[in-house]
C-alpha cells in the first residue's frame, strides 16, 4: 500500500515513497531482531537467576548466549577445518540446490495438476481427497524408500541430492496445485462467457483469462511452496545420511550438542535464513511480475 | 429426496472409484512386475500387517497422536491468543504482519533436536513442542487476518450504535474471523501429526509411531513400516476431519460451508 | 404544529488532509421534524460525507452541528438515528430476525421486548416468513428491507440513508421507493436521503438539496410540493416532470466534474 504522497525529512530532500516504505520496513525488521535478542537474553537471565525449571531448565547449554552463537560462526567446528560459516554456507548451497529443484518441479506439477483439474468437476471430486490426503503421509518415513528407488534412476551427478529434490517436490506440489485450482476457478464467469462469444478455444480461455486471474493465488501458493521446498529438502536429507547439506549438519551437531550447543544453534539460524531468503525471492518476483495488478487476493 | 441422495452420492462416488481403481492397479502391478517388496508392498500385505501387528502399531499410533493433539491444542490456542492481543493494536498488527508471514518461512523442523535437548529427547513433550510451534504461526497469522477482515461499513454501523471497541470486537470481528481461524486449524491439524512424527526421528519412546516406523525400516521390516505409515496417515486425516466437522457445525450459517 | 429543528448545520467544513481535498465547505442546512430531504449531486460533491458528519461518523474541520438539540456525538451515543448503507451490511452469521434485533441488543432491551419489536418490524417490511433465514438467502431488495427494518427498530427520530437502493434494478427500486414512503408515513421520522437519481429524489422528498463539487457546497434547494400520498401515478404527472427538470437544471448549472483522485477521497 504505497501512498502517493512523498515523505519529507526535515530539510529539503524528498525521498520517493517506495524507498521510504522499504526503509521503514527494514527498520522494523531490525527493531524486531533487536527485540528478539533482548527477549532471549532477558529470559536467559531471569531463568538462570531464579533457577526455574519450567518449561525447561535454562543454562548456557540449553540457551547459549546470542554472542556465543555469533562467535561460533567464525570458528572452525572441528580442528583443521575452515570456519563454521564457510562450512555452513557450502551446506546451505547444497540444500538450496535440492530445494530449488524441488520448488521448480513441484511448481510445474502443481500448475499442471491445477490446470487439468479446473476443467473437470469429476476429476476434482475423484482426485482432490487424495491430493489432500497425500500431505498427511509423513514423507520422512517414506524418504529412505524414495531414495533407494529414485537414486539408481538418476544420472550420475544428480544422484544423492536428486532424491532429496524429489522429496522436496512432494511437499511443494500440493499447495501449488490447490491454489492454482482455486485461482483458475476464480475467473469471472461473465468473462468466460465473453470469451466463448469469441469462439475462444479452451486453450485461449486458459491462457488469456484464467491464468492472469489466478496469478494472485498462484503467487500465494508459491510463497508457501518456497517454504515447503526448503523444509522438504532438510527433512529429506535426514534419513538419507547425506553429509553435504544442512540436514546432515543438524544431525552432526545434534550429537555434539551437550558440548558445543552453539554450533547447532548456528546451523538453525542459517536454516532459518535459507527459508526466509527463498520466501523473499518469491515475494520480490511477485512484485516484479504483478506490478500492475490492482488487487491482491490471499 | 432421492435427488439429494443422488447428488450426495455423486459427490463422493468419483473418489471411491479412484480409490478402488488405484488400489486394484497397485496390487496388480506389484504382483505382475515383481516390484521389490520393500519399495512398495502390495496393499493386501499392508492391510494384513496393519491387522496382525495391531498390538504394537495401534497403541504406538495413539501415543504419537496424543503428542500431535497436545501440540495442536497448545499451538492453536497460543496462536489465537497472540492474534487477539496483536489485533487490539490495529496499526501494530498491520505493520508486523509481513514479519509474521516471513517468520512462517522458517523451517521449524530444524529446531526439533533443540526441543529434544530442552525437554528430553525421549519424552513426548519435545514432540509436542515441535507440533505446537508448527501450528502456532499459521493459526496466529490467519486469525489476525480474520480479525482485520471486518468491512469499514460494518464498523460504521456499530459506531452508529455507539458501540465500544470491545462490543465491536465481540459482535463483528470475532464472527468474521471464524472462517479464517478454521482454515488455519485445518492446516495446523495436518502439520501437528507430521511434526510429531518428524520430531520422533530425533529420538522418542520405543512405543512411539515415528520411532517404530524408523526402527522397522532400519531392520528391513518394510511391511510393518508401511503399515505404520498408513496409520500415521489415517490419524492425520482423522484429526483434519474432526476439525472440518467442527467447522461445519460452527459455521453452519456460512454459504461456503453449506456448499462444500 | 411547531417546526422543531431536528438537524442544524452552520458553516460546516470538512477538509481531508490526504490529498488536501475540501469535501464540504460552509454548509448551512436546517431540517425540521418530519421532513424528507434528499441530497443529490455529481460524484464527489460531498453528500455522503455530509451524511456522515450528521451521524458523527466523520468529524468536521470547522462549523457547528446540532442533532436533536444536542451535539452530533451525543446524538450518536443516545442512539438518535438509524443508518442504512448502499449495501445492506447484514451479519451473515445472524438470522434476519437477529439482524433486526442487533441495535436492540446494543441498547440493552430484554428478550421479550426485543422479540415483540422484531415481530413488528418484520410485519412492517413484510418479511415475517423469512425471520429465520440467513441474509445470503435473500435477494438484494429483501436484504435492504431488513436493513431498513433494523434501522427503524429502535424508533429513532432521524433516519440517514446513503444511496440505499443504488445497487438495485430500476423496477425493484421504484417498488422500494413506494414501500419506503409508506413506512415513512407510518413512522414519521425525519429522513436524510443521499441519492444519485433525480427522479428518486423528487419522488420521495419534501425537499431536494442540490450539491456541487470542488469544493462541496449547497448549490440550491427545491421544495417538492407534490401531493401525498404519492403513488406510481405521481411519476407521470406534469408537476413531477417540472420538478425533475428544475432539479436537473440546478445540477447542470452548478455541477462540474471532479478530478479522479478527488472523487476517490470523497466517496
Amino acid at each position: 500500500m504505497s501512498s502517493t504522497a512523498a515523505a519529507t525529512l526535515p530539510g529539503r530532500r524528498i525521498i520517493p515513497a517506495p524507498i521510504a516504505a522499504a526503509l521503514g520496513r527494514a527498520a522494523l525488521v531490525v527493531a524486531v531482531l533487536v527485540a528478539m535478542v533482548g527477549f532471549w537474553e532477558l529470559y536467559h537471565w531471569i531463568w538462570t537467576s531464579t533457577g526455574w525449571s519450567w518449561p525447561f531448565v535454562v543454562n548456557d547449554t540449553s540457551m547459549p548466549h546470542v554472542w556465543t552463537i555469533v562467535k561460533a560462526f567464525e570458528q572452525p567446528a572441528q580442528v583443521n577445518q575452515p570456519a563454521l560459516i564457510t562450512v555452513l554456507l557450502h551446506k546451505t548451497l547444497f540444500t538450496a540446490k535440492e530445494a530449488a529443484a524441488g520448488f521448480a518441479v513441484g511448481a510445474v506439477i502443481g500448475f499442471a495438476l491445477g490446470a487439468v483439474l479446473v476443467h473437470s468437476r469429476l476429476l476434482q471430486r475423484g482426485l482432490l481427497p487424495y491430493i489432500v490426503g497425500s500431505q498427511t503421509v509423513p514423507i520422512l518415513a517414506i524418504a529412505p524408500m524414495v531414495v533407494v528407488w529414485v537414486n539408481p534412476k538418476l544420472p550420475g551427478p544428480l544422484q544423492g541430492w536428486g532424491a532429496v529434490a524429489v522429496i522436496a517436490t512432494y511437499l511443494t506440489f500440493f499447495p501449488v496445485a490447490i491454489n492454482t485450482l482455486r485461482g483458475l476457478q476464480s475467473a469471472d464467469p461473465r468473462a468466460i462467457e465473453l470469451m466463448r462469444t469469441y469462439a475462444a478455444s479452451r486453450w485461449a480461455v486458459l491462457w488469456k483469462l484464467r491464468f492472469p486471474a489466478s496469478l494472485p493465488y498462484v503467487f500465494s501458493a508459491l510463497r508457501l511452496a518456497a517454504t515447503a521446498s526448503v523444509v522438504g529438502a532438510i527433512i529429506g536429507e535426514l534419513p538419507t545420511g547425506l553429509q553435504d547439506g544442512l540436514g546432515g549438519a543438524i544431525i552432526n551437531f545434534n550429537q555434539y550438542y551437550s558440548i558445543e550447543p552453539q554450533e547447532l544453534w548456528a546451523t538453525n539460524v542459517i536454516a532459518a535464513l535459507l527459508g526466509i531468503v527463498f520466501f523473499v525471492i518469491v515475494v520480490l518476483a511477485e512484485k516484479l511480475i504483478v506490478r500492475r495488478a490492482p488487487e491482491r487476493i490471499r | 429426496m432421492t435427488a439429494t441422495v443422488l447428488r450426495k452420492t455423486g459427490e463422493w462416488l468419483p473418489a471411491l472409484v479412484v480409490f478402488v481403481v488405484v488400489v486394484g492397479l497397485w496390487e496388480g502391478l506389484v504382483r505382475a512386475l515383481h516390484v521389490q517388496q520393500f519399495l512398495l508392498p502390495k496393499p493386501s500385505t499392508i492391510v494384513s500387517v496393519f491387522w496382525t501387528e495391531r498390538h504394537s502399531l495401534w497403541p504406538a499410533g495413539w501415543y504419537t497422536f496424543k503428542e500431535a493433539l497436545g501440540g495442536f491444542a497448545i499451538g492453536s490456542v497460543a496462536g489465537i491468543v497472540a492474534a487477539t492481543v496483536v489485533g487490539r493494536f490495529q496499526t501494530a498488527g498491520k505493520a508486523l504482519m509481513p514479519i509474521f508471514i516471513a517468520a512462517n518461512a522458517v523451517p521449524i523442523i530444524a529446531f526439533a533436536p533443540i526441543f529434544g535437548a530442552w525437554f528430553n529427547p525421549i519424552s513426548p513433550h519435545s514432540k509436542m513442542a515441535v507440533a505446537a510451534v508448527l501450528c502456532f504461526l499459521p493459526v496466529m497469522v490467519n486469525t489476525l487476518r480474520g480479525l482485520q477482515s471486518a468491512s469499514p461499513r460494518q464498523i460504521e454501523l456499530m459506531r452508529s450504535y455507539a458501540a465500544s471497541e470491545f462490543q465491536i470486537w465481540r459482535r463483528v470481528r470475532v464472527p468474521t474471523s471464524l472462517p479464517f481461524v478454521f482454515t488455519a486449524l485445518k492446516v495446523a491439524s495436518v502439520l501437528a501429526m507430521i511434526g510429531a512424527i518428524v520430531g520422533e526421528y530425533f529420538g522418542g519412546a520405543l512405543n512411539a509411531l515415528g520411532v517404530l516406523i524408523n526402527t522397522d525400516a532400519g531392520v528391513f521390516r518394510f511391511d510393518e513400516a508401511w503399515a505404520g505409515i498408513l496409520i500415521a496417515s489415517i490419524l492425520g486425516i482423522a484429526l483434519y476431519s474432526a476439525v472440518a466437522t467442527a467447522e461445519r457445525i460452527v459455521l453452519r450459517w456460512s454459504p461456503e460451508t453449506r456448499g462444500s | 404544529m411547531s417546526a422543531a429543528s431536528v438537524v442544524r448545520l452552520e458553516g460546516v467544513t470538512k477538509t481531508f488532509p490526504h490529498g488536501n481535498v475540501t469535501a464540504l465547505e460552509g454548509i448551512d442546512l436546517e431540517l425540521t421534524e418530519g421532513e424528507f430531504v434528499s441530497l443529490i449531486g455529481p460524484s464527489g460533491c460531498g453528500k455522503s460525507t455530509l451524511l456522515r458528519v450528521v451521524g458523527d461518523l466523520v468529524e468536521p474541520t470547522r462549523g457547528a452541528i446540532s442533532v436533536n438539540g444536542k451535539s452530533a456525538r451525543q446524538a450518536r451515543e443516545d442512539g438518535d438515528y438509524g443508518i442504512v448503507f448502499q449495501s445492506a451490511v447484514l451479519f451473515d452469521w445472524r438470522t434476519v430476525a437477529k439482524n433486526i434485533a442487533l441495535p436492540l441488543e446494543m441498547l440493552g432491551w430484554d428478550r421479550e421486548r426485543r422479540r415483540a419489536r422484531v415481530e413488528e418490524m418484520l410485519e412492517l417490511v413484510e418479511l415475517t416468513a423469512f425471520a429465520d433465514h440467513h441474509p445470503w438467502q435473500l435477494s438484494g431488495g429483501m436484504q435492504q428491507r431488513v436493513a431498513i427494518a433494523r434501522a427503524l427498530a429502535f424508533e429513532p427520530a432521524l433516519l440517514l440513508m446513503d444511496e440505499p437502493f443504488g445497487a438495485l434494478d430500476e423496477m425493484t427500486r421504484e417498488r422500494m421507493n413506494l414501500e419506503l414512503l409508506s413506512l415513512w408515513e407510518k413512522t414519521g421520522n425525519t429522513v436524510i436521503f443521499v441519492t444519485h437519481s433525480i427522479s428518486e429524489a423528487v419522488f420521495l422528498s419534501t425537499r431536494v438539496v442540490v450539491m456541487s463539487p470542488r469544493p462541496g457546497r449547497i448549490a440550491g434547494m427545491v421544495d417538492i410540493d407534490l401531493p401525498t400520498p404519492r403513488t406510481a401515478e405521481t411519476r407521470e404527472t406534469a408537476r413531477f416532470f417540472e420538478l425533475v427538470t428544475e432539479v436537473r437544471e440546478l445540477l447542470r448549472s452548478r455541477g462540474e466534474h471532479l478530478l479522479p483522485e478527488e472523487e476517490a477521497v470523497l466517496e
